[in-house]
This record gives structure tokens, C-alpha cells and sequence, in this order.
């Protein structure tokens, strides 16, 4: 009896087996299809699933304008409150893959405040890719200093590309070579690079790119946009998901548009105030006890292949972690 | 002959004085801007050859000089710090604000 049950169980379990296989086959080919659904593919099979690139979730930082040097009413401690920035990061339950720092490391490009800015952000414990703002490249050499410390692994005035988890990166310079009455600036020089660092990667690639000054055109006469910031996006219009990151305004943006979205970052040191809303676009003074709910870093999360990218901005007076 | 030497020393004195005088008012040997709300005033501004300009940074952010035709640029210049230029040539000269390009003056140099 018992036999004739096991091998009857033993069949049933078989056969259990084989439709559950057939099955997961199924799932799985379903599954590639609706991973890569904005890029068609015409066949399913699990042979190319396991050649598809391995993708996972990922957190990475962004923080902005830390302009350490600063001391005028408007924040008297620069570097205090980027601490706060930091031990914020710090205290994430997950810690993130890496930090971005979208410009305005320091105020005045001076010495100290680099060095002030670097032990404070090294507490975090992150690897931090940078790119510079305006107040970074105001040295004797515009610009050395800046290269000196920040310039490894990128060409011309501190632009580069990166890899993770089968996302790229790319870390745009528009502070330099700014003519009259224009806004930032990229140049030829680094379009042609750009043009080529993307040129062999499929449409399915997720793209972050990172930059000081705002690629969209935000507020032209504040200065809040980017001359040839469009040539550098229709560059990047072939990409299904398409992230843009950037500091400059210390406060935040966002716009979505087709298969990007745009984003711009609280500072860590001052805010400023919303466009057109004031005579300049300088530091705002706020309510003595309210500078800390304009300060803020943003964390962005690579959840899913062709998906958006999750940003979540906090304010330094947030409670609790992001 | 007292009084006539003194009264030729006075009356060389004065000369002297009005000389001064009308050198500067005549020649406006110095000018200023001042900067505040990330804005030049004067916008433009005429000064005669050889006159020395000083921009005052009055606002409470970093602000840099630089000349379209590069004759001349300043270093960064912070709050309450400035810049001086004398303008040894006549003509236009065009700047901007190097850090905030979007801010612009122009100073015309006369003969």
C-alpha cells in the first residue's frame, strides 16, 4: 500500500514538477519580455534571458551646493550644516552604492574649504563622484585646484562617465568658458566626447547624467539654464530612461518630459529663492529655526530595468532617514 | 615789500589750489560700481582716459570681472572686497561677471 502510494505520489510529484517547470519556462520568457518592453524583442528564450544584463535595485546619493567658505547670515556654518547632511546619509538603514556631488563644493575655491568639505563628506563612508559649480573654479588657475583633487579618472575641466549595476553615468562640466551674457556652458570639445561615450550603448541603457548648472532651461534671467544644454539631451533622446541631476538653484525642480525626468537638488548650505520671486537670485534669509526645512540631499533609487529612476528629496529638519 | 611778497605768495597759493582743484574735477581720476543684487550701477558708466576704476562688491555673494575683449579680469571677489582698473585707452569696453555671465556693464573711456 504504502509503495503503491509512493509511487504514486512519486508520479504525481513528477509530473508536478515537469508542469512547474514548463511553467517557470513560461514565466521566465514572459518575464524578459516585460522587462524589455519599451525595446521590443522578438523571441523569448530563457537562453537569452540568462545572456540579458544582470540588473539590481540601487541606491545612490545626491547632494549639492555645499559652498563651504560661506558665512553670511543667510547660514553662518556652511560646514555644520553639511555635517548634518552627512550624519543623515550616514544613518540610512541601507546604505546607499555611492554619493554625487553636483557642484559648489566650496564658496571660493579656496584651500581650506576643500579640505574642510572632504573630512566632513568622507564620514559618510561613500565613494563621491563630483562635478564642479562656478565657486569651484574661481582659483588663481581657474579650475586647477578643483582638478587637482577632484579631477582622477576625467578629461577636460572634470567631465566623465561610469558604470553600475548596468546603468550609466555621466558627469557633465557647464561652469567654465562662460561668455557674456550667456548661461552655462559645455563646448564642443565635451559634446563630442559625450557624443562619443554614448554612441555604442543600446536604447535600453538607463542614463543618469549629473551637472552643476540646470541642462533644461529653468530661469534664463537668473542665469538657470544651460546655452547648449539641449544639444547634450538630444543626444541622450534615444535612451528609454533618461535621469537628469542637478544643483546650482538650492532648491528643488522637477519636470518629466517623454522618457526623462529633471531634477534639481536642495543645497546643504543656503537656500535661494524661487524664480523671479526676488530682486536676485542670491542666498534668502529665512525665519530664524526654519533653515533646515530649505536644506536637504535627495536619494535615488534604480528600482526596475526601464522604469523611472525614485527620487526622495529630505529636508535636513526630517526626522527620520529617507 | 612785506605785504607785496605775501600777497604774491597768496595769490601763488591759490593758483596752485585752483590748479588742483580743476585737475580733478577735470580729469575724474577715480570712479566707482558697486555691485549688489547680482547688478553693476552704474550699468554703464563714462570716464575720461586715464581714470581709475574701483568695483565694489556690496552683495553677499561672490562676483568676478572679466572683459569681452580681455583687457582686463579680476580674481574672485568676495563681500566688501574690490577691484581696480585705470583705463589708459580710449574706447568701449564690454565686461561681465565671470561667476554670474548673465550680469553685464560697460564702461565708454574718453579722450
Amino acid at each position: 500500500m504504502a509503495i503503491k502510494d509512493d509511487n504514486n505520489l512519486q508520479r504525481k510529484v513528477l509530473l508536478d514538477r515537469r508542469e512547474a517547470l514548463t511553467c517557470m519556462t513560461w514565466a521566465g520568457t514572459g518575464l524578459l519580455w516585460a522587462l524589455n518592453g519599451g525595446v521590443p524583442l522578438t523571441t523569448g528564450l530563457i537562453g537569452e534571458a540568462s545572456a540579458a544584463p544582470a540588473s539590481e535595485t540601487f541606491t545612490f546619493i545626491q547632494i549639492s551646493d555645499s559652498h563651504i567658505g560661506f558665512n553670511k547670515p543667510a547660514n553662518p556654518d556652511a560646514l555644520g550644516t553639511l555635517r548634518e547632511a552627512i550624519a543623515k546619509i550616514k544613518a540610512l538603514p541601507v546604505k546607499p552604492a555611492f554619493m554625487i556631488h553636483t557642484g559648489d563644493i566650496s564658496h571660493l575655491s579656496k584651500d581650506e574649504a576643500f579640505d574642510n568639505a572632504d573630512q566632513v563628506i568622507k564620514e559618510a563612508g561613500l565613494h563621491v563622484f563630483y562635478v564642479p559649480g562656478e565657486h569651484d573654479v574661481i582659483d588663481e588657475q581657474p579650475g586647477q585646484a578643483y582638478l587637482a583633487r577632484y579631477g582622477k579618472n576625467t578629461k577636460g575641466a572634470g567631465w566623465q562617465s561610469f558604470d553600475h549595476n548596468g546603468v550609466h553615468f555621466i558627469g557633465l562640466v557647464n561652469v567654465v568658458d562662460l561668455k557674456a551674457g550667456g548661461l552655462g556652458n559645455l563646448g564642443e570639445e565635451q559634446l563630442s566626447w559625450l557624443e562619443k561615450d554614448v554612441a555604442g550603448l543600446p536604447p535600453s541603457t538607463p542614463i543618469v547624467v549629473f551637472a552643476h548648472i540646470p541642462l533644461w532651461t529653468v530661469y534664463p534671467e537668473w542665469g538657470w539654464g544651460t546655452e547648449d544644454g539641449a544639444k547634450a539631451l538630444s543626444m541622450l533622446r534615444k535612451f528609454g530612461s533618461l535621469t537628469v541631476l542637478n544643483g546650482h538653484i538650492h532648491q528643488i525642480l522637477q519636470k518629466v518630459e517623454g522618457n526623462a525626468i529633471f531634477h534639481t537638488a536642495r543645497s546643504t548650505a543656503f537656500p535661494q529663492p524661487a524664480p523671479g520671486t526676488a530682486p536676485s537670485p542670491g542666498p534668502m534669509k529665512v525665519p530664524a529655526g526654519e533653515l533646515r526645512n530649505y536644506l536637504g540631499i535627495a536619494s535615488v533609487t534604480y528600482i526596475e530595468h526601464d522604469k523611472p529612476l525614485a527620487i526622495a528629496d529630505a529636508a535636513l529638519s526630517a526626522g527620520s532617514a529617507l | 615789500m612785506t605785504s607785496r611778497k605775501a600777497w604774491v605768495r597768496l595769490c601763488g597759493l591759490l593758483a596752485l589750489l585752483a590748479l588742483v582743484a580743476c585737475g580733478d574735477k577735470e580729469g575724474e581720476s577715480k570712479a566707482s560700481i558697486h555691485i549688489d543684487n547680482f547688478t553693476f550701477t552704474p550699468r554703464d558708466i563714462t570716464v575720461k582716459r586715464g581714470t581709475t576704476l574701483t568695483w565694489f562688491n556690496d552683495d553677499d555673494i561672490p562676483h568676478a570681472i572679466a572683459a569681452n575683449d580681455k583687457t582686463f579680469r579680476s580674481k574672485a571677489m568676495d563681500t566688501e572686497q574690490k577691484f581696480a582698473f585705470t583705463f589708459s585707452e580710449a574706447g568701449t569696453y564690454e565686461y561681465f561677471c565671470s561667476l554670474h555671465p548673465r550680469m553685464q556693464g560697460k564702461v565708454i573711456v574718453k579722450d
